[in-house]
């Protein structure tokens, strides 16, 4: 007796059964809207998406309905007011963007800041990576059908929002980072705080992973589903998990390292198959690694200032100095009006981030405001495969490819 | 090694000049040599990710007025990067460069926002529609003549402009757009200001037409 010991897909099972069916039970293709309001295209994505039964055979995303203008805006202010501007790009992690946009104008500036800013920086980047992971995972498991853990993520991510908000004033928009430092330095016992979350957290982290992964439905969900090949990963521009997922270990802050991180140990998780459970075991580790290195800069945080101090004409002075001081009043009149003076030059700048490479390209001609100001916002980038990886797919593993891809949709539109 | 890459390059591609650059290798290419330069990038010197395509619009009247600018990075050669750009053919408005979706798929979507916020046409790009403005938008509002503001356009929606008159108006800026000015000049003149001071909030611009109210 034969056996048939092939188990297809289920897009292969459907299109062949489509194929078998008798002329009389042909289908029509629908054509169907899914977004810009639906929970799984996670902010305003729409994907026009033309089926057979259930099988995606066109998927055309439509983007833009978050399209703010922001290179518009920031051709028409002063570096320094673009700040608040780079919070908006990926607002689940605005700390790392802000990052990445005051170290490429610092590059155009040539300005280097102190140890201490590097490492201030670096801390809040990982807690912000945990905190944008945290909810992509928590997303992903709602996405497709596992409740409990957005539950376990959320109040993680609330207690990180409470140390955000601790040290910058805000919980979401935080504009922590100026060009040459930042807005002030960690309050007292804020460090052993943090701390005390990452020893409190690993145990949590683990417990929530164990939800998942070797959870049946999640892995019969994820498993061999929106496989994006190591070619097609490179050849569309994706980059951070959903590169790394298909097994290409490109991680800037290794490859090319900024603001100090060539001094921790961190490993780059890297998947084998580039399917949607690789991209969620690769945001699983990537947690971990970026706990080992909060302690690994806990361990010899630097002392010293936390803003350039030869930053003059760009970094504002302190406010007590600015209401007692003749000279330190002019220089902060000067900046916030002229805004601060960057030479003039070009300089592109990539930071890895959450979501992927965020690159700031910034096109100077002298003075206080950026002539051209280019965002390549990894989520664009990541998103542009949705044509291909969507093709032959079913429609509920379509919701499973964009849980996994984990984008969000402010940076995208800009 | 950045002055290494343009001189092999140079060596290869003579019409190449070296462009100024403070951080990456960077040349300036003939709009000709662009895709033959950029395969050879791809292919010969592992910069097998294109991660940015760009332009740059120099003002209007300038020559060339648009630049489109490529970064590419290279995952095997630990975080090299390189910065390749051309001064596009064609009319003024309406700038044009060779598509490289053939040699990276991703250039699709850089190429479509290019062409929808510049206005530089990609010739051989296999569907180039507007990406981030909706289809039918009349203006490309990156470019430098396009005032932060916005123009008065109709609604895209047909149905709902039939019905309530609506129209896309541009923004309210309330006396503003309090821009600074770029470039190597005075402070009076660099300060934020309103461009045009001839209407605020309290006096209304000449010609503006408020939104009209839904018909009972």
């Amino acid at each position: 007796m034969a056996t048939d010991y092939n188990f297809p897909d289920s897009a292969a099972r459907a299109a062949t059964a489509a194929q078998e069916a008798p002329s009389e039970f042909q289908t029509e293709k629908m054509s169907l809207a899914m977004g810009p309001s639906h929970p799984s295209t996670h902010g305003v994505l729409r994907l026009q998406l033309e089926l057979d039964g259930e099988t995606v055979t066109r998927a055309d995303p439509v983007l833009g309905y978050l399209h703010r203008g922001d290179e518009k805006i920031a051709e028409n202010m002063t570096y320094n007011q673009f700040v608040p501007y780079t919070d908006r790009l990926d607002y689940l992690a605005p700390l790392a963007n802000n990052m990445a946009y005051a170290i490429a104008v610092e590059r155009l500036a040539k300005l280097e800041v102190p140890a201490r800013c590097q490492a201030i920086r670096v801390l809040t980047a990982e807690m912000a990576r945990i905190s944008a992971h945290l909810m992509g995972l928590g997303a992903f498991g709602l996405d497709v059908g596992a409740w409990t853990v957005l539950l376990y993520s959320l109040e993680e991510r609330e207690k990180l929002y409470k140390l955000f908000e601790e040290l910058t004033g805000a919980r979401f928009t935080t504009s922590y980072t100026r060009i040459g430092g930042v807005t002030r330095d960690v309050p007292e016992g804020w460090l052993g705080r943090v701390g005390a979350f990452c020893d409190q957290f690993l145990p949590i982290l683990e417990e929530i992973l164990k939800l998942l992964t070797r959870n049946k439905i999640f892995m019969d969900r994820t498993v061999g589903v929106g496989v994006i090949s190591r070619a097609d990963a490179l050849s569309y521009g994706l980059t951070g998990p959903n590169l790394r997922g298909s097994g290409v270990g490109l991680d800037l802050r290794k490859d090319k390292p900024y603001s100090g991180y060539e001094q921790y140990e961190f490993d780059v998780p890297v998947g084998t198959s580039g399917d949607c459970y690789d991209r969620y075991l690769v945001r699983g580790e990537e947690m971990r690694q970026s706990v080992r290195i909060i302690r690994q800069v806990l361990a010899r945080f630097p002392d010293g200032p936390w803003y350039a101090p030869d930053a003059r004409r760009i970094f504002a002075p302190p406010k007590d100095k600015v209401l007692t001081s003749m000279e330190e009043l002019i220089q902060n009149f000067m900046i916030v009006t002229e805004g601060p003076q960057i030479p003039a030059g070009e300089v592109y700048f990539e930071a890895e981030n959450p979501k992927g490479v965020l690159g700031f390209f910034i096109v100077s001609r002298g003075g206080g405001v950026p002539y051209r100001l280019k965002i390549r916002s990894p989520s664009f980038c990541n998103l542009s495969i949705l044509p291909k990886a969507c093709q032959g797919i079913l429609i509920s593993d379509v919701v499973a490819l964009l849980g996994s891809m984990d984008f969000v949709m402010g940076e995208c539109d800009r | 090694m950045s002055a290494d890459l343009v001189s092999t390059l140079q060596a290869r591609f003579p019409r190449l000049a070296p462009r100024p650059s403070a951080d990456h290798p960077a040349v300036n290419a003939p709009l000709e040599d662009l895709v033959p330069l950029l395969r050879c990038l791809r292919d010969e010197h592992g910069f097998d990710l294109l991660t940015d395509v760009t332009a740059i619009d120099w003002a209007p009247g300038a020559s060339p007025r648009f630049t489109v600018v490529y970064h590419l990075l290279s995952t095997t050669r630990a975080g090299a990067y390189v910065r390749v750009a051309a001064p596009c053919a064609g009319p003024e408005e309406a700038p044009v460069a060779p598509t490289v979706t053939g040699l990276w798929a991703g250039a699709d979507w850089h190429e479509r926002e290019c062409y929808d916020l510049m206005g530089v046409r990609f010739e051989g790009h296999p569907d180039l529609r507007r990406i981030l403005m909706w289809d039918g938008y009349p203006y490309h509002p990156l470019r430098k003549d396009f005032p932060l503001a916005g123009i008065e356009t109709e609604l895209p929606a047909e149905d709902v402009a039939a019905e309530t008159g609506a129209r896309v108006v541009a923004a309210p800026m309330a006396g503003g757009p309090f821009v600074a000015s770029a470039g190597e000049i005075n402070l009076t003149e660099a300060e934020p200001r309103a461009k045009d001071e001839s209407w605020s909030d309290r006096a209304p611009q000449p010609g503006h037409t408020p939104l009209r109210q839904v018909k009972e």
